[in-house]
Protein backbone atom coordinates (compact mmCIF):
# COMPACT_ATOMS: atom_id res chain seq x y z
CA UNK A 1 0.00 0.00 0.00
CA UNK A 2 1.14 3.45 -0.94
CA UNK A 3 2.85 5.26 2.28
CA UNK A 4 2.70 8.62 3.54
CA UNK A 5 6.27 9.56 2.73
CA UNK A 6 5.05 8.29 -1.13
CA UNK A 7 2.55 10.96 -1.17
CA UNK A 8 4.03 13.72 0.37
CA UNK A 9 6.97 13.08 -2.62
CA UNK A 10 4.61 13.27 -5.17
CA UNK A 11 2.86 16.07 -3.63
CA UNK A 12 6.06 18.22 -2.89
CA UNK A 13 6.83 17.58 -6.85
CA UNK A 14 3.21 19.02 -7.74
CA UNK A 15 3.04 21.93 -5.01
CA UNK A 16 6.30 23.08 -4.93
CA UNK A 17 8.60 21.71 -7.70
CA UNK A 18 6.06 22.43 -11.37
CA UNK A 19 5.66 19.21 -11.62
CA UNK A 20 3.25 19.46 -14.43
CA UNK A 21 1.56 17.56 -17.48
CA UNK A 22 2.69 20.36 -19.68
CA UNK A 23 0.06 19.72 -22.61
CA UNK A 24 -2.77 16.82 -23.89
CA UNK A 25 -2.67 17.92 -27.36
CA UNK A 26 -5.33 15.99 -29.30
CA UNK A 27 -4.28 15.04 -33.04
CA UNK A 28 -6.66 15.11 -35.21
CA UNK A 29 -6.94 14.23 -39.28
CA UNK A 30 -8.82 16.31 -41.64
CA UNK A 31 -7.48 14.45 -44.95
CA UNK A 32 -11.65 13.80 -45.05
CA UNK A 33 -11.90 17.97 -45.58
CA UNK A 34 -9.91 17.63 -48.69
CA UNK A 35 -12.66 19.40 -51.00
CA UNK A 36 -11.88 21.86 -54.62
CA UNK A 37 -14.51 24.10 -52.99
CA UNK A 38 -12.72 26.23 -50.80
CA UNK A 39 -15.91 27.21 -48.17
CA UNK A 40 -16.66 23.54 -48.29
CA UNK A 41 -13.06 22.96 -47.05
CA UNK A 42 -13.41 25.46 -44.28
CA UNK A 43 -16.56 24.72 -43.05
CA UNK A 44 -15.03 20.45 -43.18
CA UNK A 45 -12.46 21.61 -41.02
CA UNK A 46 -14.45 24.05 -38.43
CA UNK A 47 -16.80 21.00 -37.95
CA UNK A 48 -14.55 18.08 -37.81
CA UNK A 49 -12.00 20.09 -35.29
CA UNK A 50 -14.76 21.67 -33.31
CA UNK A 51 -16.61 17.98 -32.80
CA UNK A 52 -13.55 15.90 -32.22
CA UNK A 53 -12.17 18.05 -29.74
CA UNK A 54 -15.31 19.34 -28.24
CA UNK A 55 -14.62 17.87 -24.98
CA UNK A 56 -11.01 18.13 -24.39
CA UNK A 57 -10.82 21.18 -22.33
CA UNK A 58 -13.70 19.61 -19.66
CA UNK A 59 -11.75 16.89 -19.67
CA UNK A 60 -8.41 17.75 -19.19
CA UNK A 61 -10.12 19.56 -16.26
CA UNK A 62 -11.40 16.42 -14.72
CA UNK A 63 -8.08 15.16 -15.25
CA UNK A 64 -7.00 17.44 -13.00
CA UNK A 65 -9.16 17.38 -9.87
CA UNK A 66 -8.98 13.81 -9.86
CA UNK A 67 -5.00 13.77 -9.39
CA UNK A 68 -4.38 17.21 -8.19
CA UNK A 69 -1.99 17.42 -10.76
CA UNK A 70 -1.64 20.37 -13.26
CA UNK A 71 -2.56 20.01 -16.94
CA UNK A 72 -0.86 23.30 -18.26
CA UNK A 73 -2.37 23.71 -21.76
CA UNK A 74 -5.03 21.48 -23.59
CA UNK A 75 -4.23 21.78 -27.70
CA UNK A 76 -5.19 20.64 -30.90
CA UNK A 77 -2.90 19.66 -33.55
CA UNK A 78 -3.95 19.10 -37.56
CA UNK A 79 -2.92 17.44 -40.85
CA UNK A 80 -0.75 20.08 -42.00
CA UNK A 81 -2.38 22.22 -43.79
CA UNK A 82 -0.67 22.31 -47.15
CA UNK A 83 -2.41 19.23 -47.97
CA UNK A 84 -5.25 19.81 -47.00
CA UNK A 85 -5.95 22.99 -49.04
CA UNK A 86 -4.13 21.67 -51.93
CA UNK A 87 -6.95 20.89 -54.07
CA UNK A 88 -9.16 24.36 -53.37
CA UNK A 89 -6.47 27.09 -52.71
CA UNK A 90 -5.40 29.21 -55.73
CA UNK A 91 -3.73 31.46 -54.10
CA UNK A 92 -1.75 32.50 -50.54
CA UNK A 93 -5.18 34.32 -49.67
CA UNK A 94 -7.07 31.60 -49.93
CA UNK A 95 -4.84 29.50 -47.67
CA UNK A 96 -5.25 32.54 -45.11
CA UNK A 97 -8.82 31.80 -44.46
CA UNK A 98 -8.14 28.60 -43.27
CA UNK A 99 -5.94 29.93 -40.95
CA UNK A 100 -9.17 32.04 -39.53
CA UNK A 101 -10.84 28.69 -39.64
CA UNK A 102 -8.66 26.79 -37.35
CA UNK A 103 -8.31 29.89 -35.28
CA UNK A 104 -11.98 29.88 -34.26
CA UNK A 105 -12.61 26.65 -34.58
CA UNK A 106 -9.89 26.70 -31.17
CA UNK A 107 -11.41 29.61 -30.03
CA UNK A 108 -15.00 28.01 -29.70
CA UNK A 109 -13.60 24.59 -28.29
CA UNK A 110 -11.24 26.46 -25.49
CA UNK A 111 -7.67 25.10 -26.50
CA UNK A 112 -4.45 28.14 -26.05
CA UNK A 113 -3.26 26.60 -29.33
CA UNK A 114 -3.66 24.73 -33.15
CA UNK A 115 -0.60 23.38 -34.74
CA UNK A 116 -0.60 22.36 -37.98
CA UNK A 117 -0.93 25.19 -40.32
CA UNK A 118 2.48 23.36 -42.30
CA UNK A 119 3.81 22.11 -45.28
CA UNK A 120 6.58 18.79 -45.52
CA UNK A 121 8.82 20.52 -47.95
CA UNK A 122 12.09 18.29 -47.15
CA UNK A 123 12.97 17.10 -50.57
CA UNK A 124 10.32 19.29 -52.65
CA UNK A 125 7.45 22.08 -52.88
CA UNK A 126 4.35 21.49 -54.28
CA UNK A 127 2.54 24.67 -55.74
CA UNK A 128 0.49 24.33 -52.70
CA UNK A 129 3.49 24.31 -50.26
CA UNK A 130 4.36 27.38 -51.86
CA UNK A 131 1.57 28.97 -51.15
CA UNK A 132 0.84 28.33 -47.95
CA UNK A 133 4.42 28.96 -47.07
CA UNK A 134 4.11 32.31 -48.52
CA UNK A 135 0.66 32.84 -46.76
CA UNK A 136 2.18 32.38 -43.04
CA UNK A 137 3.34 36.00 -42.47
CA UNK A 138 -0.42 37.45 -42.70
CA UNK A 139 -1.94 33.86 -41.67
CA UNK A 140 -0.10 34.30 -37.98
CA UNK A 141 -0.55 37.88 -38.29
CA UNK A 142 -4.72 37.90 -37.98
CA UNK A 143 -4.60 34.90 -35.97
CA UNK A 144 -4.09 34.50 -32.73
CA UNK A 145 -3.96 30.43 -31.66
CA UNK A 146 -2.42 28.97 -35.01
CA UNK A 147 0.60 27.94 -34.77
CA UNK A 148 2.75 26.83 -38.22
CA UNK A 149 5.65 24.72 -38.71
CA UNK A 150 7.43 23.80 -41.84
CA UNK A 151 9.92 20.92 -42.30
CA UNK A 152 12.27 21.59 -44.89
CA UNK A 153 15.23 18.79 -44.21
CA UNK A 154 15.45 14.68 -43.32
CA UNK A 155 18.25 12.43 -42.79
CA UNK A 156 16.38 10.35 -45.57
CA UNK A 157 16.13 13.08 -48.49
CA UNK A 158 19.16 15.91 -47.64
CA UNK A 159 17.86 19.70 -47.14
CA UNK A 160 15.00 21.79 -49.39
CA UNK A 161 17.97 25.12 -50.01
CA UNK A 162 15.09 26.94 -52.27
CA UNK A 163 12.63 26.48 -48.73
CA UNK A 164 15.40 27.27 -46.33
CA UNK A 165 15.90 30.92 -48.39
CA UNK A 166 12.25 31.37 -48.68
CA UNK A 167 11.96 30.74 -44.95
CA UNK A 168 15.03 33.14 -44.28
CA UNK A 169 12.28 35.75 -46.04
CA UNK A 170 9.37 34.58 -44.67
CA UNK A 171 10.61 34.93 -41.01
CA UNK A 172 11.31 38.60 -41.31
CA UNK A 173 7.91 38.94 -43.09
CA UNK A 174 6.43 37.60 -39.96
CA UNK A 175 8.09 39.62 -37.75
CA UNK A 176 7.62 43.21 -39.57
CA UNK A 177 3.57 42.06 -39.60
CA UNK A 178 3.69 41.34 -35.83
CA UNK A 179 6.43 44.51 -34.79
CA UNK A 180 4.01 46.02 -32.51
CA UNK A 181 4.14 42.92 -30.48
CA UNK A 182 7.81 42.50 -30.52
CA UNK A 183 7.71 40.50 -33.50
CA UNK A 184 5.45 38.04 -31.98
CA UNK A 185 4.51 36.43 -34.81
CA UNK A 186 7.72 34.43 -35.11
CA UNK A 187 7.02 32.20 -32.09
CA UNK A 188 4.22 30.77 -33.61
CA UNK A 189 6.28 29.68 -36.65
CA UNK A 190 8.72 26.47 -36.48
CA UNK A 191 11.45 25.75 -39.30
CA UNK A 192 12.17 21.36 -38.72
CA UNK A 193 14.58 19.26 -39.92
CA UNK A 194 13.28 15.32 -39.47
CA UNK A 195 10.25 16.62 -37.55
CA UNK A 196 8.15 13.94 -36.05
CA UNK A 197 4.42 13.16 -37.07
CA UNK A 198 3.18 13.28 -33.01
CA UNK A 199 4.75 16.17 -31.49
CA UNK A 200 2.39 17.07 -29.06
CA UNK A 201 4.66 20.82 -28.27
CA UNK A 202 4.16 23.83 -29.87
CA UNK A 203 4.90 25.62 -31.95
CA UNK A 204 5.66 22.76 -34.04
CA UNK A 205 2.88 20.02 -33.64
CA UNK A 206 1.50 18.67 -36.34
CA UNK A 207 -0.71 15.74 -36.77
CA UNK A 208 1.13 13.51 -39.51
CA UNK A 209 0.01 11.54 -42.45
CA UNK A 210 1.31 8.60 -41.09
CA UNK A 211 -1.35 9.04 -38.02
CA UNK A 212 -4.76 7.94 -37.82
CA UNK A 213 -8.08 9.74 -37.20
CA UNK A 214 -7.80 11.42 -34.11
CA UNK A 215 -5.34 10.67 -31.49
CA UNK A 216 -3.87 11.85 -27.94
CA UNK A 217 -0.29 12.62 -27.14
CA UNK A 218 0.86 14.02 -23.73
CA UNK A 219 3.58 15.85 -23.11
CA UNK A 220 5.06 16.15 -19.48
CA UNK A 221 8.07 18.67 -18.00
CA UNK A 222 8.96 19.06 -14.67
CA UNK A 223 12.72 20.47 -14.38
CA UNK A 224 12.09 21.46 -11.17
CA UNK A 225 12.15 18.03 -9.62
CA UNK A 226 15.29 16.90 -11.56
CA UNK A 227 17.15 20.35 -10.06
CA UNK A 228 15.45 19.17 -6.73
CA UNK A 229 16.77 15.81 -6.99
CA UNK A 230 19.96 16.29 -7.62
CA UNK A 231 20.39 19.23 -5.16
CA UNK A 232 20.53 15.98 -2.76
CA UNK A 233 23.64 14.24 -4.95
CA UNK A 234 25.88 18.07 -5.17
CA UNK A 235 29.57 16.73 -5.46
CA UNK A 236 28.70 13.02 -5.95
CA UNK A 237 30.34 10.81 -9.73
CA UNK A 238 28.39 11.11 -12.32
CA UNK A 239 27.19 7.36 -11.94
CA UNK A 240 25.04 8.73 -9.02
CA UNK A 241 24.02 11.25 -11.21
CA UNK A 242 22.61 9.98 -14.20
CA UNK A 243 21.03 7.32 -11.99
CA UNK A 244 19.13 10.22 -9.83
CA UNK A 245 18.37 11.59 -13.26
CA UNK A 246 16.71 8.98 -14.68
CA UNK A 247 15.11 7.47 -11.97
CA UNK A 248 13.35 10.82 -11.40
CA UNK A 249 12.42 10.89 -15.48
CA UNK A 250 10.63 7.67 -14.70
CA UNK A 251 8.15 9.17 -12.11
CA UNK A 252 8.03 12.16 -14.23
CA UNK A 253 6.63 10.31 -17.47
CA UNK A 254 4.72 7.78 -15.10
CA UNK A 255 2.57 10.70 -14.45
CA UNK A 256 2.19 11.73 -18.48
CA UNK A 257 1.38 8.05 -19.19
CA UNK A 258 -1.20 7.99 -16.65
CA UNK A 259 -2.99 11.03 -17.48
CA UNK A 260 -2.10 10.32 -21.64
CA UNK A 261 -4.36 6.58 -20.89
CA UNK A 262 -7.10 8.60 -19.04
CA UNK A 263 -7.85 11.11 -21.45
CA UNK A 264 -8.02 8.71 -24.19
CA UNK A 265 -9.98 6.53 -21.88
CA UNK A 266 -12.68 9.77 -21.37
CA UNK A 267 -12.65 11.07 -24.64
CA UNK A 268 -12.35 7.93 -26.74
CA UNK A 269 -9.43 8.69 -28.62
CA UNK A 270 -6.86 6.16 -28.65
CA UNK A 271 -3.48 6.55 -27.04
CA UNK A 272 -0.50 7.74 -29.60
CA UNK A 273 2.40 9.00 -27.43
CA UNK A 274 4.06 10.28 -24.91
CA UNK A 275 6.81 12.97 -24.87
CA UNK A 276 9.10 12.67 -22.43
CA UNK A 277 10.73 16.50 -22.37
CA UNK A 278 11.92 18.24 -19.77
CA UNK A 279 10.01 21.94 -21.10
CA UNK A 280 10.96 24.50 -18.92
CA UNK A 281 8.99 27.98 -18.23
CA UNK A 282 9.96 31.38 -17.26
CA UNK A 283 8.90 30.92 -13.55
CA UNK A 284 11.27 30.03 -10.95
CA UNK A 285 11.91 26.57 -10.30
CA UNK A 286 11.21 25.70 -14.02
CA UNK A 287 14.24 25.74 -15.81
CA UNK A 288 16.65 23.47 -17.67
CA UNK A 289 19.54 26.24 -17.31
CA UNK A 290 19.26 25.41 -13.55
CA UNK A 291 19.95 21.30 -14.06
CA UNK A 292 22.83 22.23 -15.79
CA UNK A 293 24.16 24.81 -12.70
CA UNK A 294 23.13 21.85 -10.48
CA UNK A 295 25.15 19.66 -12.62
CA UNK A 296 28.45 22.38 -12.04
CA UNK A 297 28.43 24.64 -14.09
CA UNK A 298 28.09 28.74 -13.01
CA UNK A 299 25.89 29.28 -16.03
CA UNK A 300 24.70 27.34 -19.71
CA UNK A 301 27.32 28.49 -22.01
CA UNK A 302 30.20 27.89 -19.82
CA UNK A 303 32.65 24.95 -21.36
CA UNK A 304 31.55 21.43 -20.26
CA UNK A 305 27.84 22.71 -20.70
CA UNK A 306 27.54 20.38 -24.44
CA UNK A 307 28.42 17.34 -21.93
CA UNK A 308 25.99 17.85 -19.49
CA UNK A 309 23.30 18.68 -21.98
CA UNK A 310 24.20 15.37 -23.69
CA UNK A 311 23.97 13.46 -20.41
CA UNK A 312 20.91 14.74 -19.23
CA UNK A 313 19.00 14.56 -22.51
CA UNK A 314 20.29 10.99 -22.36
CA UNK A 315 19.03 9.58 -18.94
CA UNK A 316 15.58 11.26 -19.40
CA UNK A 317 14.99 9.17 -22.51
CA UNK A 318 16.83 6.20 -20.52
CA UNK A 319 14.15 6.80 -17.27
CA UNK A 320 11.66 7.72 -19.66
CA UNK A 321 11.03 4.91 -21.91
CA UNK A 322 10.68 2.75 -19.33
CA UNK A 323 8.03 4.41 -17.58
CA UNK A 324 6.00 4.22 -20.78
CA UNK A 325 4.34 2.08 -23.25
CA UNK A 326 5.07 4.39 -26.53
CA UNK A 327 7.46 7.28 -26.39
CA UNK A 328 7.56 9.59 -29.20
CA UNK A 329 7.41 13.09 -29.93
CA UNK A 330 10.49 15.10 -29.40
CA UNK A 331 11.53 13.71 -26.23
CA UNK A 332 14.33 15.43 -24.51
CA UNK A 333 15.36 18.70 -23.20
CA UNK A 334 14.34 21.78 -24.60
CA UNK A 335 16.89 24.94 -24.62
CA UNK A 336 15.01 27.89 -25.65
CA UNK A 337 16.29 31.12 -24.44
CA UNK A 338 12.88 33.40 -23.44
CA UNK A 339 11.21 30.97 -21.83
CA UNK A 340 13.71 29.68 -19.39
CA UNK A 341 14.82 32.10 -16.76
CA UNK A 342 18.27 30.71 -16.37
CA UNK A 343 18.85 30.98 -20.18
CA UNK A 344 18.22 34.24 -20.14
CA UNK A 345 20.13 35.04 -16.76
CA UNK A 346 23.14 33.15 -18.82
CA UNK A 347 22.67 35.43 -21.73
CA UNK A 348 22.72 38.36 -19.99
CA UNK A 349 25.93 37.60 -17.77
CA UNK A 350 27.73 37.13 -21.19
CA UNK A 351 27.96 32.83 -20.89
CA UNK A 352 25.38 32.15 -23.81
CA UNK A 353 26.02 33.15 -27.56
CA UNK A 354 24.25 32.20 -30.63
CA UNK A 355 27.17 29.50 -31.78
CA UNK A 356 27.12 27.77 -28.33
CA UNK A 357 23.40 27.52 -28.79
CA UNK A 358 24.08 25.74 -31.96
CA UNK A 359 26.65 23.51 -30.31
CA UNK A 360 23.79 22.48 -27.48
CA UNK A 361 21.34 21.57 -30.09
CA UNK A 362 23.47 18.70 -30.98
CA UNK A 363 22.48 17.00 -28.37
CA UNK A 364 19.42 18.31 -26.83
CA UNK A 365 16.07 17.56 -28.24
CA UNK A 366 15.20 20.02 -30.81
CA UNK A 367 17.28 23.25 -31.89
CA UNK A 368 17.93 26.94 -31.71
CA UNK A 369 14.54 28.09 -29.60
CA UNK A 370 12.90 30.89 -28.86
CA UNK A 371 16.12 32.97 -29.73
CA UNK A 372 15.58 37.18 -29.86
CA UNK A 373 17.77 38.69 -32.46
CA UNK A 374 18.13 42.04 -33.81
CA UNK A 375 15.54 43.55 -36.48
CA UNK A 376 17.68 44.23 -39.31
CA UNK A 377 19.18 40.56 -39.72
CA UNK A 378 19.05 40.15 -43.25
CA UNK A 379 17.29 37.52 -44.59
CA UNK A 380 20.04 35.42 -45.78
CA UNK A 381 22.03 35.39 -42.53
CA UNK A 382 18.85 33.81 -41.23
CA UNK A 383 18.88 31.29 -43.98
CA UNK A 384 22.30 30.47 -43.07
CA UNK A 385 21.25 29.76 -39.66
CA UNK A 386 18.31 27.66 -40.54
CA UNK A 387 20.62 25.49 -42.68
CA UNK A 388 23.13 25.15 -40.53
CA UNK A 389 20.75 23.75 -37.75
CA UNK A 390 18.80 21.39 -40.27
CA UNK A 391 22.29 20.32 -41.41
CA UNK A 392 22.88 19.13 -37.64
CA UNK A 393 19.83 17.16 -37.99
CA UNK A 394 20.05 15.35 -40.93
CA UNK A 395 23.48 14.29 -40.25
CA UNK A 396 23.05 13.19 -36.87
CA UNK A 397 19.47 11.84 -37.75
CA UNK A 398 17.42 13.66 -35.11
CA UNK A 399 15.15 16.59 -35.05
CA UNK A 400 16.62 19.80 -34.78
CA UNK A 401 14.70 22.97 -35.71
CA UNK A 402 14.99 26.99 -35.46
CA UNK A 403 12.63 29.42 -33.89
CA UNK A 404 14.02 32.68 -34.31
CA UNK A 405 12.78 36.55 -34.09
CA UNK A 406 14.13 38.77 -35.67
CA UNK A 407 12.84 41.67 -33.30
CA UNK A 408 11.74 44.71 -35.48
CA UNK A 409 13.45 48.11 -34.44
CA UNK A 410 15.11 45.83 -31.64
CA UNK A 411 19.22 46.18 -31.32
CA UNK A 412 21.56 44.34 -29.02
CA UNK A 413 21.29 44.75 -25.47
CA UNK A 414 17.05 45.27 -25.78
CA UNK A 415 14.58 43.11 -24.62
CA UNK A 416 11.71 41.72 -26.16
CA UNK A 417 8.20 40.73 -24.62
CA UNK A 418 6.44 38.12 -25.31
CA UNK A 419 4.13 37.40 -21.89
CA UNK A 420 3.16 34.67 -20.20
CA UNK A 421 4.41 31.19 -21.30
CA UNK A 422 6.66 32.45 -24.05
CA UNK A 423 8.82 34.93 -21.22
CA UNK A 424 10.75 37.65 -22.71
CA UNK A 425 14.20 37.46 -23.99
CA UNK A 426 17.42 39.82 -24.52
CA UNK A 427 18.13 40.59 -27.80
CA UNK A 428 21.50 38.14 -28.80
CA UNK A 429 23.99 39.26 -31.59
CA UNK A 430 24.20 37.58 -34.63
CA UNK A 431 27.33 36.59 -36.63
CA UNK A 432 26.53 39.13 -39.87
CA UNK A 433 29.51 38.17 -42.06
CA UNK A 434 27.96 37.44 -45.76
CA UNK A 435 26.64 33.85 -46.39
CA UNK A 436 24.57 35.48 -49.64
CA UNK A 437 25.88 33.42 -52.17
CA UNK A 438 26.14 30.03 -50.53
CA UNK A 439 22.07 30.46 -50.11
CA UNK A 440 21.73 32.30 -53.67
CA UNK A 441 22.79 28.66 -54.72
CA UNK A 442 19.61 27.28 -54.88
CA UNK A 443 18.69 23.49 -55.23
CA UNK A 444 19.09 20.67 -52.70
CA UNK A 445 21.59 19.71 -50.63
CA UNK A 446 21.73 15.44 -51.22
CA UNK A 447 20.79 13.06 -48.06
CA UNK A 448 23.99 12.11 -46.13
CA UNK A 449 26.01 8.98 -47.30
CA UNK A 450 24.53 6.71 -44.06
CA UNK A 451 20.85 7.29 -45.14
CA UNK A 452 21.20 4.27 -47.51
CA UNK A 453 20.59 1.50 -45.37
CA UNK A 454 18.72 -0.30 -47.67
CA UNK B 1 -13.43 -0.56 -4.17
CA UNK B 2 -12.28 3.54 -5.63
CA UNK B 3 -9.65 4.08 -3.51
CA UNK B 4 -8.36 7.66 -2.68
CA UNK B 5 -5.70 9.53 -1.23
CA UNK B 6 -7.03 12.13 0.97
CA UNK B 7 -4.05 14.53 2.72
CA UNK B 8 -4.55 17.14 4.62
CA UNK B 9 -1.39 19.59 5.37
CA UNK B 10 -1.49 22.78 7.59
CA UNK B 11 -0.59 24.19 11.25
CA UNK B 12 -1.60 21.46 13.81
CA UNK B 13 -4.52 22.08 15.80
CA UNK B 14 -7.05 20.84 17.74
CA UNK B 15 -9.80 19.21 16.21
CA UNK B 16 -8.60 18.56 12.46
CA UNK B 17 -9.13 14.51 11.90
CA UNK B 18 -12.38 15.24 14.00
CA UNK B 19 -13.35 17.27 11.51
CA UNK B 20 -12.42 15.41 8.15
CA UNK B 21 -13.62 12.56 9.58
CA UNK B 22 -17.36 13.96 10.27
CA UNK B 23 -17.73 15.37 7.08
CA UNK B 24 -16.30 11.65 5.61
CA UNK B 25 -18.91 10.06 7.69
CA UNK B 26 -21.49 12.01 6.53
CA UNK B 27 -20.91 11.48 3.26
CA UNK B 28 -20.15 7.75 3.45
CA UNK B 29 -16.62 7.49 2.58
CA UNK B 30 -14.84 4.68 4.12
CA UNK B 31 -11.50 5.27 6.02
CA UNK B 32 -9.23 2.28 5.66
CA UNK B 33 -6.11 3.40 6.99
CA UNK B 34 -4.34 7.03 8.71
CA UNK B 35 -1.27 7.88 8.82
CA UNK B 36 -0.04 11.28 9.97
CA UNK B 37 3.72 12.81 10.62
CA UNK B 38 5.09 16.25 10.96
CA UNK B 39 7.82 17.74 7.96
CA UNK B 40 9.41 20.79 8.28
CA UNK B 41 6.59 21.62 11.58
CA UNK B 42 3.75 21.20 9.27
CA UNK B 43 1.29 18.55 10.27
CA UNK B 44 0.64 16.08 7.32
CA UNK B 45 -1.86 13.83 7.74
CA UNK B 46 -3.05 11.15 5.03
CA UNK B 47 -5.60 8.80 5.15
CA UNK B 48 -6.34 5.90 2.47
CA UNK B 49 -10.21 5.85 1.76
CA UNK B 50 -12.91 4.28 -0.43
CA UNK B 51 -15.41 6.78 -1.84
CA UNK B 52 -17.52 4.05 -3.62
CA UNK B 53 -20.55 4.31 -1.17
CA UNK B 54 -20.65 7.94 -1.41
CA UNK B 55 -23.74 9.31 -2.68
CA UNK B 56 -21.73 12.40 -4.21
CA UNK B 57 -19.19 12.27 -7.14
CA UNK B 58 -15.55 12.80 -6.70
CA UNK B 59 -15.66 16.69 -7.64
CA UNK B 60 -18.22 17.24 -5.42
CA UNK B 61 -16.09 15.70 -2.55
CA UNK B 62 -12.72 17.43 -3.53
CA UNK B 63 -14.86 20.63 -3.45
CA UNK B 64 -16.38 20.60 -0.05
CA UNK B 65 -13.42 18.85 1.15
CA UNK B 66 -11.55 22.22 0.19
CA UNK B 67 -14.10 24.01 1.90
CA UNK B 68 -13.77 22.11 5.07
CA UNK B 69 -9.72 22.54 5.18
CA UNK B 70 -10.50 26.34 4.85
CA UNK B 71 -12.68 26.54 7.71
CA UNK B 72 -10.07 25.05 9.85
CA UNK B 73 -6.69 26.39 8.13
CA UNK B 74 -5.60 23.57 6.44
CA UNK B 75 -5.22 22.52 3.03
CA UNK B 76 -7.34 18.95 2.11
CA UNK B 77 -6.56 17.37 -0.84
CA UNK B 78 -8.23 14.41 -2.53
CA UNK B 79 -6.59 12.67 -5.28
CA UNK B 80 -7.35 8.89 -6.78
CA UNK B 81 -4.08 6.49 -5.40
CA UNK B 82 -3.17 5.78 -9.11
CA UNK B 83 -1.38 9.03 -9.68
CA UNK B 84 0.84 7.21 -6.55
CA UNK B 85 1.01 3.74 -7.71
CA UNK B 86 2.22 4.55 -11.07
CA UNK B 87 5.22 7.08 -9.69
CA UNK B 88 6.10 4.72 -7.08
CA UNK B 89 5.53 0.85 -7.89
CA UNK B 90 6.62 -0.92 -11.28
Amino acid sequence: MINISEVIETNEMIEKENLDVRTITMGISLLDCIDSDLDKVNEAIYKKVTTMAKDLVATGKKIEKSYGIPIVNKRISVTPIALIGSAACKTPEDFVTIAKTLDKAANTVGVNFIGGYSALVSKGATKADNLLIRSIPEALAVTNHVCSSINVGSSKTGINMDAVKLLGEIILETAEKSKDADSIGCAKLVVFCNAPDDNPFMAGAFHGVTESDAVINVGVSGPGVVKKALEQVRGADFGTLCETIKKTAFKITRVGQLVAKEASRMLNVPFGIVDLSLAPTPAVGDSVAEILQEIGLEYPGAPGTTAALALLNDQVKKGGVMASSYVGGLSGAFIPVSEDQGMIDAVNAGCLTLEKLEAMTCVCSVGLDMIAIPGDTKASTLSGIIADEMAIGMINNKTTAVRLIPVIGKKIGDIAEFGGLLGYAPIMPVNNFSCDAFIQRGGRIPAPIHSFKN
Amino acid sequence: MNKTIITVVGKDCVGIIAKVCTYLSANNVNILDISQTIVQDFFNMMMIADVSGSAKDFYQLSSELEEVGQEIGVLIKIQREDIFDMMHRI
